[in-house]
Parts: structure tokens; C-alpha cells; sequence
């Protein structure tokens, strides 16, 4: 997929970063940022009650996980707007703020986190935390330096993930956002509008960062990978 | 290491509580809202010829990419795993892009490619092809979108179970058609399963390129999913929440199917990013 | 239904696996390919099989050149270290499998497979997956396999590697009986010097790439052709520019003019055969090899002092 930039490097950056444009991208990048704050924390500690925990219904909610991987995104967004906005009936009315956008990259990034911090804490082997327990470590520190270090590619090839896909998303933004220039539009959303209106140079120049970005993110999860293996070579 | 009691029950409140509000809850609430009036509204709704027709055409496209995905994610997974073609990491990148990458920026490409002032777009309007604002290009843009999935379920699978039984047959005087048709492809049934099951989710509920290069013309290009932004914009609530519930019960459908297929994919359970 | 090498030479990468090798097997024979690790044995078995395409040489197969056939093409039969079982079938249908993708009529099909049920001794598995069968039933059912499509050739690679030791003992005997039963060439690799001595009519002594020997096994023990072979097909004592095998060390209890003085380090009992660690008044180390009555005639202990001296020594060039 090639992308063409009209009329060379310099009228490329002009357009590419107009007021709205640039605002769209901080928008999208700071969200993006949020998002992997929240998903490192929630998605561990979902991974964990699965992994560790029991209860009635473990599985159902297991299966559950799954559901924003199978469900369409703009049906997403219309759930949380449904809930969440005027009609909503919980008395919060996120519709048209940047809450209610990142309420729905919540929504679309729920498992990416919880898979890949899943299998790991189920491969680990307990007996490192049982010796560690021997020779004297508080539960805590059991955890800092026996349980996370492990942890720790899964929960970057996680959040790389979720971030990659926060900011791209567009379909569970698009109803719930409004897609206010400078207050609520994100960058997939902006390229979005420039197309409708025929500014394709203009559409092109972010599309061409927001590829930049996701191939960045490709390229810093396989050498993630890589890294995480290096004990295994 | 056992963590106490206390933290447990906190760790599982936070985590479920997290799970009840952001997923739950929404989801339930437009199928409350399609339902409490019975099932009339729902089937009024849904039955309308706008809704129908959108309900065809996803179905339709889904139809046709799906077993052209896997085709090739089952013969891209072979080459990458089987042979050492110089190039094949550039392959494997392609491969995953549509993970990473934003569907509008998929959609925009196909505009460029496509339009009538685009690199291919020129050409094949002149020999009367039309891709863009037609079938072609949602099929083209949802069967960019839904690549990956097959060929990464595939290729750990293939990894694992090594080119010895392959090599076995060889030495029996089994042909390579013959192999992949009766070693090769019973091995990574199970994975190819759940690859076609991914990607029959993701040709479904694709959006965002489809949103571009479609037109979305009700009752002829509209997709399913461009029906429920259009009944909302169109302050349509009711039609909006049945065509959500359709695809709703849809995904639930294939999260059932891969819930089933998950033990049994073979391989390592490895990377369930995306 | 003869086997020849000649001059095959295999590289991956920098790494010469097998180096300008020749060999000649005899139709109906039992050969070994023994050797360390790397020796490249596992490498010029795959090339003989068709599996690797070799860099140079060419490969015979009952006279007829077969370098450009592609293994299908070949009538080897192949028993993998590991298997190579396909999984998702049932061991009928496994065993089977050469016989049906020859399209041979389905009775032809089922005698001869239970045929070779029975004579690999798994009659009544043939429901069950492989999955369900110790290693030493999975072996043998590669085993029936293999010979089901009535190759000209058999080829092992380290074929009891991965079993236990019991479960080797036994396949080795049965592998034997087979091979007189049915007198196919074969050709199997192995790293264990006591399965080459055991089995083989012929063995083929391979080390970086290279021949080392090719010898029946008693000429192997008896001659080594060079101090590598010798030291790898049996225990052995150096002594400066003199390799003694343990067994040709003689131990008395009075000095007899040829005889060094050396003192009893260690005694260990290995059921039927004793072996006593000595050292030399010059400080040479040996290894000496008695059966257990003639320690209990002698009656040694540790410290003790003896009288040694060696026969059958052997220096190379």
C-alpha cells in the first residue's frame, strides 16, 4: 500500500501540520498514552483473577475477554453511548468529551493486554515464587522481582498493542466522540473528514505518521520478542 | 505465591468491576433497549428493506473473503515456515500490518489506488472497471483488513509439529500434493479453524476502510455496519440498536465458535494479541 | 539392492557435514553408520534417502543411479529418531498410508498391514493414535510403516536414541530378528558402539565429515585402523604413543621382571565386571578390566599394592 504525498517534501508539511491536524494527533497520542496506563494495570489484573483467582462463572468470563476482538467497533461505541451518554440513564453523559473517547478505546483494547500477560502467568512456575519464599522474601518483593520480570515483554507486547490500536481506532470512536476539531477529533477521524472533502494531500500526510506509527510499533514488538527469548537461546 | 485473602477479593472486585462497566453493561443495555418492548419493534426494525439488503451484502462479502483469506493465509504460512525464500521477513511484516496499522489508513490507500485521478484508478475506469464505490473495493478493503489472522494461527502451528511427519510421507512415496492434502492440512486443521473464525469476525464488523471506499448507499453499498451509523445519524435509535443487536448476536456466535476451538488449535498458546 | 556413496560431499552454510565420502553397502546387509555427534552419519543417511540433496557425489541404489530422485522416487524405507508418527492418524491407518496412496486394493491393504501388526508385535492397537503408545510401540509401528510399501532399502537414523535403556535392549534383539527375517539392506544410524558391535554385519566409523574405518565388528575391536577408532568403539588405556584396551591389562600380586608397580585407587563393581582405577609408580593412570572372581582370587582392596603389565598394545602412525 503506497502512499502518495502530492507535490513533494515541503507542501507535504505544510499541510500535514495545520492547527487542526496537529491538535487531532495530540489528541490521539495523548489518549493512546492513557490508554496503556490503564491497560497495563487493568489488564494485569484481569489476567491475574483469571490465572489465579476462582470463582463461579471463571470461564463465562473468560470467554468474555474475547468479546471486543468479535465484536464490530462501531456497534461498541453505540453500546457505550447507549449507557453512557444522554439517554443513558446512570446519570454521566460522556457523549462529545474526550472521556466518552476513551471510554471507547477502553472498550476496544479490553483484551489485548489480558492475552499476553494470560499465558505467561499460567507457564510460571510457581516453585521460583515457593523459593523465593524460602530464602525469606516478603510477598512484595516475591512479586517486584521473581513474578514481574516475567511479566514484563508480555505487559510491553501488550500495551504496544493496545496503543497501536488506540490510535487507529475509529469506529467505536466516531458516534460517541462528536468529532469536535481541537476537542474531540482524533487523528483517524480527521483523515476521515479530509477525505470527505476532497483534501486527499491533506488526509495523506497524517495517514503517512499514523503508518509510521503502527510500523514503529511492529518493529518494537518483534524485537521485544526477541529480547524476551534471550534467556531461551 | 498466595496473596492474602483481602487482596485477592480486591484484585477480582477491580477487575470484574472494570470488565461489568466497560463491556458488560453497554452490551447488555442495547439489547434491553431492542427487547423490552417485546420482539415486534426488533423485528420491524430489522426487517426493513434498507436493513435487509445491508444484512446481504456484509454476509455476501464475508462469503467471498473469507475462503480467499484462507487459501492464502494456509499458502503464505507454508512459505514462510517451509521455505527459505529470500524475503520472506518482508512477507511476514506485510502479513501483520493490518493489525497495526489504522483502518482509515487502509481505506485511504485504496482511495489513492482506486480514484479516478489514482494510480490504477485512471486505467481501469477507463476500460469501464469500477472498484471504488462498489463491491470491489469493500471486498478489497475487508480482505486487506482480515488477512493476518489465518497465516499467525497457522505458522506456530506449522513450526511445531516440524517437517518430519512431511518428510515421512516423502520417504513412503507420498507426492507434495498428497502430503499437504493428507499430513499437512490435518495437522493444522484446528488452527486454520480458528483463523477462519477471526476472520470471519473481522469481515464482519469492518468499518472504517469500508466507510471510505464504499459510498455506503443504502439498499446497494451499505454494509451492515454502515447501517447502524447511518440509523443514528439519522436519529433512527431503533434501527440502530436491531442492526446492533444482529451483529451483537453475530460476534457472540463466533465468540462461542472460538471458544470451543481454543483448546485445540495445536501449537503453543503464544501471542492472542489481536 | 546394494547401497553406494560415492564421493558425497554435504556443506550447510561453512560446516562440512560429510567430506568426499564413499562407501559401498551390501544388498541384504546389515550396516552401521557409527560415530560422534557431528560425525555427519545422521546427514549421509539423508542424503542417501533423498531428504538432503548433496553439494557433490553421487548415490546408487540396486546399481541404479538415484542422486536426482526425489526420496518418493527412491524405495527407501525411513524410521526417524523421534518417529515422526502422523499423529492425527490411527496406527492402522499410519501403517497403511504408503499402501494406500499407491492405490492398492483395500483387501491387498488390510492383509498386509495386519500382516505387519502381527510381526511388530502390536496386533489389537492398530484403533488406537500414536499418542497412546509408549515409545517403544510408537518405534515399532514407524518400524511396520516403513516396510509396508516394500522398499528395497531400510534406513534408521538413531533409531532407539530416544528410549530407555530396557526398551533399546529389546528393539535391538527384535531389529536383528527382523533383519533375518526379511533380509532388506539396512542402513541405521547410531552413536552407541555397543549397538553397532551388537547389530551390525559391517560398520562404517565416521568422524568430521569423514571415514574413519569400515570393518566387521570383530576386525573393528580387534584392528582399529587409527587411535580415534579405536578409543570410540571400546574403553581404552593410553600410554604415551600405546593405546592398551582395560581387559589387556594384567594385574599380579608379585613383580615378574616386565611387570611396573602400581597401587589400587579405585574399585568399581559393574555386575559381572570389575573395573580396578590404577596408578603407575611413573604416574600413569590405567584402567583395568576383571571379572569378579578373578578380584575375589586376588582379593583387592583399595591401596593395595599390585604388579601390572600390558599385552596387546597398539601405536599408530
Amino acid at each position: 500500500m503506497v502512499k502518495g504525498a502530492h507535490g513533494g517534501w515541503q507542501h507535504f508539511w505544510q499541510v500535514a501540520w495545520n492547527p487542526e491536524s496537529r491538535a487531532a494527533l495530540e489528541l490521539t497520542l495523548g489518549l493512546a498514552g492513557a490508554i496503556v496506563a490503564i491497560n497495563a494495570v487493568s489488564g494485569t489484573a484481569l489476567a491475574w483473577t483469571l490465572v489465579r483467582d476462582d470463582f463461579p462463572g471463571k470461564r463465562f468470563v473468560n470467554t468474555l475477554i474475547d468479546l471486543p476482538f468479535a465484536l464490530p467497533t462501531i456497534v461498541a461505541g453505540l453500546t457505550l453511548l447507549a449507557l453512557y451518554g444522554p439517554t443513558g440513564g446512570v446519570g454521566v453523559d460522556v457523549a462529545y468529551t474526550r472521556w466518552g473517547v476513551l471510554m471507547a478505546l477502553m472498550f476496544v483494547t479490553l483484551p489485548f493486554v489480558v492475552r499476553t500477560v494470560q499465558p505467561v502467568l499460567i507457564e510460571l512456575d510457581r516453585e521460583m515464587e515457593e523459593a523465593a519464599a524460602s530464602l525469606g522474601a516478603e510477598r512484595l518483593t516475591i512479586f517486584r522481582r521473581v513474578v514481574f520480570p516475567h511479566l514484563l515483554p508480555a505487559l510491553l507486547s501488550g500495551v504496544a498493542l493496545a496503543f497501536a490500536r488506540a490510535v487507529g481506532e475509529f469506529g467505536a470512536v466516531i458516534l460517541i466522540s462528536g468529532n469536535l476539531p481541537f476537542k474531540t477529533e482524533v487523528a483517524s477521524v480527521y483523515v476521515f473528514q479530509r477525505i470527505n472533502s476532497g483534501d486527499t494531500s491533506g488526509a495523506a500526510a497524517l495517514a503517512v505518521l499514523l503508518l509510521a506509527i503502527s510500523l514503529g510499533v511492529l518493529l518494537a514488538i518483534g524485537a521485544l520478542r526477541r529480547w524476551a527469548t534471550r534467556h531461551d537461546r | 505465591m498466595t496473596v492474602s485473602r483481602r487482596t485477592r477479593y480486591g484484585i477480582r472486585v477491580f477487575s470484574l468491576g472494570y470488565l461489568a462497566l466497560i463491556l458488560v453493561a453497554p452490551v447488555g443495555l442495547i439489547f434491553w433497549r431492542s427487547f423490552d418492548h417485546g420482539w415486534h419493534p426488533f423485528w420491524a426494525a430489522v426487517s426493513n428493506h434498507d436493513a435487509v439488503h445491508a444484512l446481504k451484502l456484509t454476509v455476501e462479502v464475508t462469503a467471498i473473503v473469507v475462503p480467499l483469506n484462507t487459501a492464502f493465509g494456509i499458502l503464505c504460512a507454508l512459505a514462510i515456515v517451509r521455505h527459505r525464500i529470500p524475503g520472506m521477513g518482508l512477507v511476514n511484516a506485510i502479513v501483520d500490518l493490518p493489525m497495526a496499522l489504522s483502518p482509515v489508513v487502509v481505506g485511504l490507500s485504496l482511495y489513492l489506488l482506486y480514484a479516478r485521478d489514482g494510480w490504477f484508478g485512471s486505467w481501469l475506469l477507463g476500460h469501464g472497471v469500477r472498484i471504488l464505490f462498489a463491491l470491489p473495493a469493500i471486498l478489497l478493503a475487508t480482505a486487506f483488513v482480515s488477512l493476518p489472522f489465518v497465516v499467525r494461527e497457522v505458522v506456530p502451528v506449522l513450526r511445531e509439529i516440524g517437517i518430519e511427519q512431511e518428510e515421512a510421507a516423502a520417504t513412503l512415496g507420498s507426492s507434495a500434493f498428497t502430503t499437504f492434502r493428507r499430513v499437512t492440512l490435518p495437522a493444522i486443521r484446528w488452527a486454520v479453524a480458528y483463523g477462519v473464525v477471526l476472520t470471519t469476525a473481522r469481515s464482519l464488523g469492518e468499518f472504517g476502510a469500508v466507510s471510505i471506499v464504499s459510498g455506503g448507499i443504502a439498499g446497494r453499498t451499505q454494509t451492515l455496519t454502515q447501517y447502524v451509523q447511518a440509523s443514528y445519524e439519522n436519529f433512527s435509535l431503533t434501527g440502530a440498536y436491531a442492526a446492533s443487536v444482529e451483529l451483537a448476536m453475530l460476534a457472540i456466535a463466533t465468540l462461542l465458535v472460538m471458544t470451543m476451538l481454543k483448546p485445540r488449535r495445536g501449537g503453543h498458546i503464544g501471542n492472542r494479541g489481536a | 539392492m546394494a547401497i553406494e556413496a560415492r564421493n558425497v560431499t554435504k556443506r550447510f552454510g561453512e560446516f562440512v557435514a560429510v567430506d568426499d565420502v564413499s562407501i559401498f553397502v551390501e544388498s541384504g546387509s546389515l550396516t552401521a553408520l557409527l560415530g560422534p555427534s557431528g560425525s555427519g552419519k545422521s546427514t549421509l543417511l539423508r542424503v542417501i534417502a533423498g531428504l538432503e540433496v548433496a553439494d557433490a557425489g553421487d548415490v546408487f541404489i540396486s546399481g541404479k543411479e538415484a542422486t536426482a530422485l526425489a526420496p518418493q522416487k527412491r524405495g527407501v524405507g525411513f524410521v526417524f529418531q523421534h518417529y515422526a508418527p502422523f499423529t492425527h492418524m490411527t496406527v492402522w491407518d499410519n501403517v497403511a498410508f504408503g499402501l494406500s496412496i499407491r492405490r492398492r486394493p483395500k483387501n491387498e491393504i488390510r492383509a498386509r498391514v495386519a500382516e505387519l501388526l502381527e510381526l511388530v508385535q502390536l496386533t489389537g492397537l492398530g484403533g488406537r493414535y500414536p499418542a497412546q503408545l509408549s515409545g517403544g510401540q510408537r518405534q515399532r509401528m514407524a518400524l511396520a510403516r516403513a516396510l509396508a510399501p516394500e522398499p528395497e532399502v531400510l534406513l534408521l537414523d538413531e533409531p532407539f536414541g530416544a528410549l530407555d535403556a530396557r526398551v533399546r535392549k529389546e528393539l535391538r534383539e527384535w531389529l536383528l530378528r527382523l533383519h533375518d527375517e526379511m533380509h532388506v539392506t539396512t542402513i541405521f544410524v547410531t552413536h552407541d558402539q555397543e549397538e553397532a558391535l551388537e547389530l551390525a554385519d559391517s560398520i562404517v566409523v565416521m568422524n568430521e565429515g569423514r571415514v574413519e574405518q569400515v570393518a566387521p565388528p570383530r576386525q573393528l575391536y580387534d584392528e582399529p585402523a587409527n587411535a580415534f577408532v579405536m578409543s570410540f568403539v571400546g574403553p581404552v588405556n593410553r600410554i604415551g604413543n600405546t593405546w592398551v584396551r582395560p581387559h589387556d591389562v594384567e594385574l599380579r600380586l608379585e613383580p615378574n621382571g616386565s611387570t611396573h608397580e602400581a597401587q589400587v585407587e579405585r574399585i568399581v563393581r559393574l555386575g559381572f565386571e570389575t573395573r580396578v582405577d590404577l596408578v603407575r609408580d611413573d604416574g600413569q593412570q590405567l584402567h583395568a578390566q576383571l571379572t569378579r572372581d578373578e578380584v575375589e582370587v586376588l582379593e583387592l582392596a583399595r591401596g593395595d599394592i599390585v604388579y601390572v603389565r600390558t599385552k596387546r598394545a597398539k601405536s599408530f602412525a
